[in-house]
């Protein structure tokens, strides 16, 4: 019973975004209130149904309901709870229902936090939110729905896949769902911005907030990703550049430019048609991320003709979306005027720049991760795209954007003079290269690219701290003048301290891991680095659904034992698929990690992979501080005041948020 | 030749429909005279991919194919061939889908060269979108006219949060 009114909930939902839609859109057009008002109460109906249908689907999990196909598929009855409830987004379809619901969630976040804004622009952006919605709900109800029953109900489900069987892929695709899904609200502004012919600094700064979190909670998806695959896979990297992970890194990029584009427009009256331009090309991006996971042509471009609906659905969907408001936005584009005027040499050119950089890089890596499909599609050869060419394309593309961030800070909105900023930057350039160089000195070997790379983590550290400390008021108290700094300046410092020890994470991990892969017998020991690792043999383990070999490893330095450590080498009863959970020793400066590899011999040897990584640990600690600059700078107060200022045109407000 | 390679493309095609990812890495015990054999074994097997993976190279790939390769990547590497040799080893057998890093040829000038003409397109852009920007209207400000402004930004910023 209880799937069938979550099937029934999801059609009511479906009626309730059609009302979301095309009401408010039409009340905005011929200036009708009532009709605008509907807006909030779809919105709030569309909402209450998704849960509806989200809770059964939960429920079904819950209760081992093996009738229902998708649980059967994805559940076992020795599942733990936990993972029955993270399974209800396991899969395609109730991934479906998870980025619907998350988007009915932001509709009315914003229409909880936009009671300042003119009603038509609200009808507006929630119409067009409850078009998006639509199409999803669409979606699930022709091609995945999550609540197909099985004729025949079998004794037990196939378990979830034991990837996903783990606590950082419970909480990842919520995030990035929250990130990619997150995009639709700039966009939708962007529309309802467009249709109403208003398209001025008010829309910019409305849309900055949302953007910023959304950012975020992408951030935070794709760290968690990373983080997954570093110590679920057993392999020990943190990035592969993989098409799945393109997905979602392509939107991130865009996001990344929009934040600052938005910038622009809103404190300058610049950059407003582009900047437009960036909000659909992020949403589109979450779109096509989606049809590129969901529709399987990754898997293979056969895969995908042979089974077409769903591709074909989200296909035309994606064409729509993107057709339609790049037709809006030619229609619109010439006649979006941006007033404010700026010389070459100026911040908005610096934030034009990292804008440039991240889009070519953005279309770059587009490329990589469709060519494959289209030379195959073309049947004109079956290619490879991988970490190589990726690597050589972005790493090149993106040390200028370190460089610039440290210039860019310094310099004035408008009009700068070459020579003051060239003496501004003396100082901190002299200390990032003496610093970088006495570091990359210290380390155990001299590397060129290391020192490079932490020239440019120090430089742009250094160029943030001293930006923020020519902010400080400094004829006031200093808590006084901590105080007045808006949020949105502290957003921002954060989110570059971010980059600065992302930076110091990739270049040391990437330059100065060490791996050994050793046979050890019971009792044999191996020297990796400054580090002796001692196997002591491998025991068998029960888990809740899986029978586990754990190792003990025993790991010295200078002698002295500093970490016991049990990799296992689990196989999963019901999927029988090996895996690996790596034992890892997590620390500051270093990661220790040991995974269990075979088996080798009758007298208890095992192939072990042994690692020493430094620093990788600030690989996901900058993303995570970038995040939290993002969050912070969403929370400043500009955003929740009621009047709408102009922003202040003038040479010497160097200083001002960005 | 070609014949095989197509055969073996067709072989794959199969594969990747009934393969789901294979999860845990290959671990496997090399030993090798020198550090630069290791090297040259490491970097190989990260370049080179595990045909019947969804997306893994040689290196993390469990599969027994990628075993096999692995073991055919040593062996080669044992009996003194260069990184070239193996590599066009390879590609004479399994065609360029065996490689991360795609050939320089015609069918891929476009993904080689495209990062380029997307830098050069974006700076050109961004060249004639500044000079249409650039206004004649500048002129520079009487000294009054400065001090006005100055006292003017002050007011605002002793109004600021």
């Amino acid at each position: 019973m209880l799937p069938e009114i979550g099937h029934f909930a999801l059609i009511l939902a479906l009626c309730m975004a059609l009302f979301q839609a095309v009401l408010p859109l039409w009340g905005a057009a011929v200036n009708n209130h009532q009709y605008m008002a509907v807006a909030k109460s779809a919105a709030q109906g569309h909402l209450l149904f998704v849960l509806i249908s989200f809770a059964a689907l939960t429920a079904a999990f819950i209760t081992h309901d093996f009738s229902v196909a998708y649980v059967a598929h994805n559940s076992n009855s020795a599942l733990p709870l936990l993972y029955r409830v993270s399974a209800v987004w396991g899969a395609h379809e109730g991934s479906l229902l998870l980025w619907a619901l998350i988007l009915v969630l932001w509709t009315n976040a914003v229409l909880l936090f936009s009671k300042n804004l003119p009603r038509e622009m609200v009808a507006r952006v929630v119409a067009v939110l409850g078009l998006i919605s639509i199409g999803f709900i669409l979606f699930m109800l022709f091609t995945s729905n999550p609540f197909d029953r099985l004729m025949i109900v079998p004794a037990d489900g196939r378990d979830l896949n034991p990837l996903l069987q783990d606590f950082g892929l419970a909480i990842h695709p919520p995030m990035l769902y929250l990130g990619y899904v997150g995009f639709a609200v700039p966009f939708s502004f962007a529309i309802a911005a467009m249709l109403g012919g208003r398209l001025d600094a008010a829309w910019a700064k409305w849309s900055r907030p949302w953007t910023s979190i959304a950012w975020m909670f992408l951030t935070l998806g794709i760290t968690l990703g990373s983080w997954w695959a570093y110590y679920e896979l057993g392999w020990g990297g943190w990035w592969f550049w993989d098409p799945v992970e393109n997905a979602s890194f392509m939107p991130w990029l865009i996001g990344l430019a929009l934040i600052h584009s938005l910038a622009a427009t809103e404190k300058r009256n610049v950059f407003k048609a582009w900047t437009v331009l960036l909000a659909i090309i992020a949403f589109s991006l979450s779109l096509l991320g989606t049809f590129l996971v969901r529709s399987g042509v990754l898997t293979s471009v056969h895969a995908f003709a042979t089974d077409p609906t769903r591709g074909v659905f989200i296909l035309i969907f994606l064409v729509l979306v993107v057709g339609g408001s790049l037709a809006l936005y030619a229609f619109r584009a010439p006649k979006i005027k941006s007033t404010g005027e700026f010389q070459l040499f100026s911040r908005e050119t610096a934030l034009l720049l990292n804008n440039i950089i991240l889009v070519v890089a953005c279309a770059s890596i587009l490329l990589g991760t469709l060519y494959p499909l289209l030379l195959d599609a073309l049947n004109l050869g079956k290619i490879s795209v991988g970490p190589p060419y990726f690597n050589s394309v972005f790493v090149p593309l993106t040390a200028p954007l370190a460089v610039l961030l440290g210039v860019g800070v310094f310099l004035r909105w408008k009009k700068d003079e070459p020579q003051r900023v060239l003496g501004l930057l003396m100082l901190p350039a002299v200390i990032s290269i003496v610093t970088g160089v006495i570091l990359s000195l210290l380390l155990p070997e001299f590397k060129v690219a290391a020192m490079i790379g932490l020239i440019l983590a120090v430089w742009v550290a250094v160029a943030t701290g001293y930006q923020f400390y020519s902010r400080v008021n400094k004829n006031k108290k200093l808590t006084t003048a901590l105080l007045e700094i808006p949020k949105g300046f502290y957003g921002m410092t954060l989110a570059h301290i971010g980059v600065s020890v992302f930076i110091v994470g990739i270049t040391l991990t990437s330059l100065y891991s060490q791996e050994k892969d050793v046979r050890l017998e019971p009792g044999q020991t191996y020297q990796l680095g400054d580090y002796e690792f001692e196997f002591r043999g491998v025991i068998q383990n029960q888990g809740a659904n899986y029978v586990a070999n754990e190792g003990l490893v025993i790991v010295r330095k200078d002698g002295e034992v500093i970490q016991e450590m049990k990799p296992q080498k689990r196989i999963y009863r019901v999927q029988k698929m090996p895996m690996t959970e790596a034992a890892i020793d997590a620390g500051v400066s270093r990661d220790l990690f040991v995974a269990l590899g075979e088996q080798l011999d009758s007298k208890g040897a095992w192939s072990v992979r042994l690692y020493v990584k430094p620093f990788i640990r600030w690989i996901w600690l900058g993303a995570i501080i970038m995040g939290l600059g993002g969050l912070l700078a969403a929370f400043d107060r500009r955003y929740r005041s009621v009047k709408i200022k102009q922003s202040v045109d003038s040479e010497s407000d160097a200083g001002v948020t960005v | 030749m070609k014949i095989i390679s197509k055969f073996i493309s067709k072989f794959i095609f199969v594969l990747f429909l009934s393969f789901s990812s294979v999860v845990i890495s290959g671990v496997e015990v090399h030993e090798f005279s020198n550090k630069e054999d290791e090297q040259q074994f490491k970097t190989l097997i990260n370049e080179l991919r595990c045909l019947v993976c969804q997306n893994q190279n040689l290196a993390d790939s469990n599969a027994e194919l990628a075993q096999d390769l692995r073991k055919e990547v040593y062996q080669m590497i044992k009996s003194g061939q260069s990184s070239d040799e193996i590599v066009a080893f390879m590609v004479a057998r399994y065609g360029d889908f065996v490689l991360y890093k795609p050939p320089f040829k015609a069918q891929t000038y476009i993904l080689w060269i495209g990062p380029f003409v997307f830098l050069l397109l974006a700076v050109v852009f961004l060249f004639v979108f500044i000079k249409n920007k650039k206004t004649d209207k500048e002129k520079e400000m009487t000294d009054e006219e400065k001090q006005r402004a100055k006292l003017l930004i002050e007011s605002i910023s002793s109004e600021k949060d």
